[in-house]
């Protein structure tokens, strides 16, 4: 219990850090981007947005602190302001809108990858020179060595444009009316395997080397060597006693590996023009529509946070000597 | 973006280096086992590298590149970015690797990128790792209240989402080479410091370094000449994933458009290559040869990082598959 | 209780080891740890196994149940098992040998139990697949067996991490005699323990053997516990055997330099004080050759005479030295 709650402690801090980070980015860097953004979309907007919105970016005269509460009680009460380029629509409206999407193709991807990493790192390790073990490793590094989005552009050109297997943008045909039917659903799976395929390629690599090498640590272990003496069956020794201890550093990394896949997914959504946050980070920065992209970092960090406690939590009940404590 | 896993394998390796107690015994050792003078870790470092093929092939890949970098100018004299109106071509005995759509030619293009790419992933690379080193060993060092803070400060930046941090901050900075480098300092020396935190801390527990503080030496002396030497093959993975990380988030930043659209870098190549519908038109030239160089050099140097992990953990190293009970007569 | 009241129970040997040769094979240099050596354990004994740090005496052990991992390699010899040849067994043959046949407390027996299951698990699991007990069977019989080493069965539950030292030693043990094995194997049983656990685990240790008749290989670097608990016992040095005989022969009247020096260097139990003599600074033996026989059943390599003076000040009339020189003792 401790253990979470000082995990959850780390997690407000961190979260509270890129409020501030939040706050400050308008207010102290050079330039005055407020002003150019004002000056793009000046006229559509009526006097007190536009009054509202330099409260939020820091084109204000009330000293800093004031400033600063006010910004807390605003993101705490979920007032984020309104999106510039898709204005007036408030900027936690597109967001949601827009959240799913993401969680679906990054979540599929981080768990096949994670999931099919570990597995073969585990096979590698259990058989140490053997095929799976002296061929894949280099491979995946290899593949892994090309950035995210040339692998999905390569992906996109080779079997969307050229064998005409996927479609090439958009997370669902356009003018197919999102719905829980088997034609939507089927619609959108089809535009989902290409976009997750290359994530999982580019990441397998380091969740199988991860695990192979934990696994090799972890076979050196005197309780390996008990259960091997033992007698028991090599399927239980490996998954039971090694795979099971292996795979808590694994778990570990599970969280750290999702802040990864966001990253990927930011790119791999570019390229695919897949209507997730980080299709619309990007748009926002193009749109220079900081409320936005202000929202979307904060939405991001938020949902990294929030995942990496569900992992803690799942730690302590994998691992009982955290539990004890 | 390949490599926000930052120095995993390496930080899994660092990890298995458990001391494998040699058995101190007052008796005199058997002639047979007589345990080797202890080598000093970095020349058997430096040795272990020499001939280790990974090793070998990824310094082979990176010296070619960087001779490439060098003599870009004398290879492809004058502007690489010039719009000329040879629009479009595939590769052909002129162009090797054919023209953009605005007529640039793409080998020039490629082997130009590499100075600006070079250049970012190498500066990235020995500052985040220097910035590392410093909080590293100022966390193991001093202990206590600074280590709880500096630590603290590294999980948050190790855990706020790497990518979306750089597009936030890249965003509100002006555009420019030097906010790329800064911005990816930024975000990257965190996983540095991490794995050297930990690796100084288990130095500074050592004996000889509980001896060079009682014996009153200045702790500026005792960070770099005590500790740092021997941690000296983490600082060496933990540059190379630096360097790997470097020049694979200055392409992201660049492809999303982000970076200094003026310079020709790999990113850039291929931020013009997805703006100029390359991919569309079928011209797989223009995309190609950027994204396999970053690959290349990216695989290059995770062999050598590969390679140290190797020699300083002899568990890793390949085995031959014999088994036991065919030995035997 | 001194040796020579136990019985040695049948000569029927459980355990033949014969010119085993065994070697960590490295990249630059390899280290023959284990170097021809031969002995034999009959049913019921406690045979034990001394000798300095290093000397190889774990890489026996690990021999005999096939734990063997790279970079060691079975260079020669034969282990047979109540007739069996176990360096010849099949996976599932030798699967089924281990614990059932041959089953081991390891030096480090407080990392040898799996951190993140229950101890009830890590016994049940030897029931079920051995046995084919179901799991209630196994966890009335783990619980038994706790009892047996005096852990309250509610331990069951426990995490090893949860145990005592004493407790995690004592549940590796009941592992060991769980299925009731013809031999055990104890490596340094008790090394890490205070004296007083020690001295209750090897109690209870010898109470089962009693009670179980197991035969056991008994390693340890406690002279005086060894010669106190063994029948017959093995000096080793470098690899090799350098003298084996009753353990009452052996405490009484030890032949060669370096058992003389290694029970030197602990005091005699009983009997006139004694100064504690050590081997000479920087003597070493080397190429020591096979053993012969001196009395009937005590064995020694043969040594040179000329060197035992330096290295105890006793020794040099008892050495049958009938081969060159062997002993080494570096002037200083
Ligand atoms: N994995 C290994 N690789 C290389 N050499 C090894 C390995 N394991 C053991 N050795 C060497 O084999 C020799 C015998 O080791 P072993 O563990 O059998 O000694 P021991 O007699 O059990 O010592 P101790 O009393 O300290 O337990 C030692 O010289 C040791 O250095
Ligand atoms: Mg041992």
């Amino acid at each position: 219990m401790r253990f979470i709650l000082r995990r959850l402690g780390f997690y407000l801090i961190a979260f509270w850090v890129s409020i501030t980070l939040n706050f400050l980015l308008p207010r102290f860097m050079p330039g005055d981007p407020v002003s150019r953004m004002f000056a793009r979309s000046a006229g559509q907007m009526q006097p007190e947005q536009i009054e509202a919105l330099r409260k939020l970016l820091g084109v204000d005269s009330r000293p800093i602190w004031e400033q600063y509460a006010d910004y807390l009680h605003n993101i705490v009460t979920g007032n984020m302001g309104v999106s510039i380029t898709r204005f007036p629509t408030p900027v936690t409206e597109v967001i949601a809108s827009q959240i799913g999407w993401t969680l679906l193709l990054g979540g599929t991807a981080l768990v096949i990858a994670a999931v099919v990493g570990n597995l073969l790192g585990i096979l590698a390790a259990w058989r140490r020179g053997g095929a799976i073990d002296s061929a894949l490793p280099p491979l995946l590094v290899f593949i892994g060595s090309f950035p995210y989005f040339w692998l999905a552009m390569g992906a996109l050109y080779l079997f969307g444009v050229i064998l005409g297997w996927s479609p090439l943008r958009h997370a669902f045909t356009d003018g197919l009316e999102p719905a829980f039917s088997w034609e939507f659903i089927g619609d959108a799976g089809a535009h989902l395997v290409l976009p997750a395929l290359t994530i999982v390629l580019v990441s397998i690599g380091g969740w199988m080397l991860g695990m192979r090498n934990t696994m090799i640590a972890t076979n050196a272990e005197d309780y390996i060597t008990m259960a091997e003496a033992k007698g028991l069956k090599p399927g239980r020794i490996m998954f039971r006693y090694a795979a099971r201890n292996a795979m808590l550093p694994s778990v570990t990394s599970f969280g750290m590996g999702l802040g990864f896949v966001v990253g990927g997914a930011l790119l791999t959504e570019v390229v695919f023009a897949y209507p997730g946050v980080g299709y619309q980070l990007l748009n926002a920065v193009q749109g220079l529509d900081y409320p936005l992209m202000q929202g979307l970092f904060l939405t991001i960090t938020a949902a990294v946070l929030l995942a990496n406690f569900l992992v803690d939590i799942l730690y302590v009940r994998l691992d009982p000597r955290v539990r004890a404590s | 973006m390949t490599t926000y896993i930052d120095p995993s394998p390496s930080a899994a390796a660092a990890a298995l280096e458990s001391p494998t107690a040699a058995p101190a015994s007052g008796a005199p050792a058997p002639g047979s086992a007589a345990a080797p003078a202890p080598r000093k870790p970095r020349q058997g470092l430096v040795h272990g590298l020499l001939s280790n093929s990974k090793a070998m092939v990824g310094a082979a890949i990176l010296l070619v590149f960087i001779a490439l970098a060098l003599l870009a100018p004398v290879l492809f004299p004058g502007d690489p970015s010039r719009i000329t109106d040879m629009a479009g071509l595939e590769p052909s005995a002129e162009h090797w690797l054919g023209t953009t759509a605005k007529g640039q030619d793409v080998m020039a293009l490629t082997i130009h990128g590499a100075r600006s790419s070079l250049l970012v992933g190498l500066t990235v690379g020995f500052a985040s790792t220097f910035v590392g080193i410093l909080v590293g060993l100022a966390s193991a060092y001093f202990g206590k209240f600074i280590d709880e803070a500096l630590s603290l400060v590294t999980n948050v930046f190790l855990l706020l989402p790497g990518l979306p941090l750089l597009v936030i901050l890249a965003a509100f900075l002006p555009p420019g080479l030097g906010t790329v480098i800064l911005v990816l300092i930024v975000t990257g020396w965190a996983g540095s410091a991490r794995v050297l935190r930990s690796q100084a801390l288990s130095i500074r527990s050592k004996d000889f370094v509980a001896a060079a503080v009682v014996s009153g030496e200045r702790a500026g002396r005792i960070m770099f000449r005590e500790i740092l030497p021997n941690m000296a093959s983490i600082v060496m993975g933990t540059l190379l994933a630096c360097v790997i990380y470097g020049i694979g988030a200055q392409a992201g930043l660049e492809f999303l458009g982000l970076g200094d659209v003026s310079t020709v870098s790999w990113g850039n190549n291929l931020f013009w290559a997805g703006n100029e519908g390359a991919l569309m038109t079928g011209s797989w030239w223009v995309f190609v040869p950027s994204g396999v160089c970053i690959a290349l050099v990216a695989f290059a140097l995770a062999l050598i990082n590969y390679a140290v992990d190797e020699v300083t953990n002899p568990r890793l190293r390949k085995i031959k598959p014999v088994s036991e009970g065919k030995a035997a007569k | 209780m001194t040796v020579s009241q136990v019985s040695f129970g049948s000569h029927e040997p459980v355990l033949e080891v014969k010119d085993l040769t065994v070697k960590y094979v490295g990249d630059t240099r390899s280290t023959t740890a284990v170097d021809r050596v031969s002995f034999s354990i009959g049913t019921g004994e406690i045979f034990g196994l001394a000798g300095e740090s290093g000397c190889g005496k774990s890489t026996i052990a690990n021999t005999i149940m096939r734990l063997l991992k790279d970079p060691a390699k079975i260079a020669g010899g034969s282990i047979r098992f109540g007739g069996k040849d176990v360096l010849a067994m099949g996976p599932e043959e030798l699967r089924r040998f281990r614990w059932q046949d041959v089953a081991m407390v390891f030096q480090s027996a407080m990392n040898s139990l799996n951190p993140v299951l229950t101890i009830g698990e890590q016994i049940t699991d030897i029931y079920t697949t051995h046995a084919g007990y179901s799991r209630k069977e196994s966890l009335r019989r783990a619980a038994e067996l706790l009892e047996l080493v005096r852990i309250d069965p509610v331990r069951l539950k426990s995490y090893p991490h949860q145990l005592s030292g004493g407790m995690r030693q004592r549940a590796v043990i009941a592992m060991a005699v769980a299925l009731k094995p013809s031999l055990l194997i104890l490596d340094e049983p008790t090394t890490a323990l205070d004296v007083v656990v020690q001295q209750e685990i090897m109690a209870q240790i010898k109470e089962l053997q009693h009670e179980l008749g197991f035969s056991v290989l008994f390693i340890t670097h406690d002279m005086s516990l060894m010669v106190e608990l063994s029948h017959r016992m093995a000096v080793m040095y470098g690899g090799r055997i350098v003298e084996t005989a009753k353990a009452a022969d052996i405490h009484t009247a030890p032949q060669h330099p370096y058992t003389q020096a290694l029970m030197g260097a602990f005091p005699p139990l009983t009997g006139p004080r004694i100064p504690l003599t050590g081997l000479a600074d920087g003597v070493k033996f080397h190429n020591i050759p096979d053993l012969a026989e001196v009395t009937p059943g005590h064995f020694v390599a043969p040594f040179a005479a000329t060197d035992t003076a330096s290295a105890h000040n006793s020794a040099a009339a008892c050495g049958p030295a009938t081969s060159p020189a062997l002993l080494e003792g570096a002037a200083r």
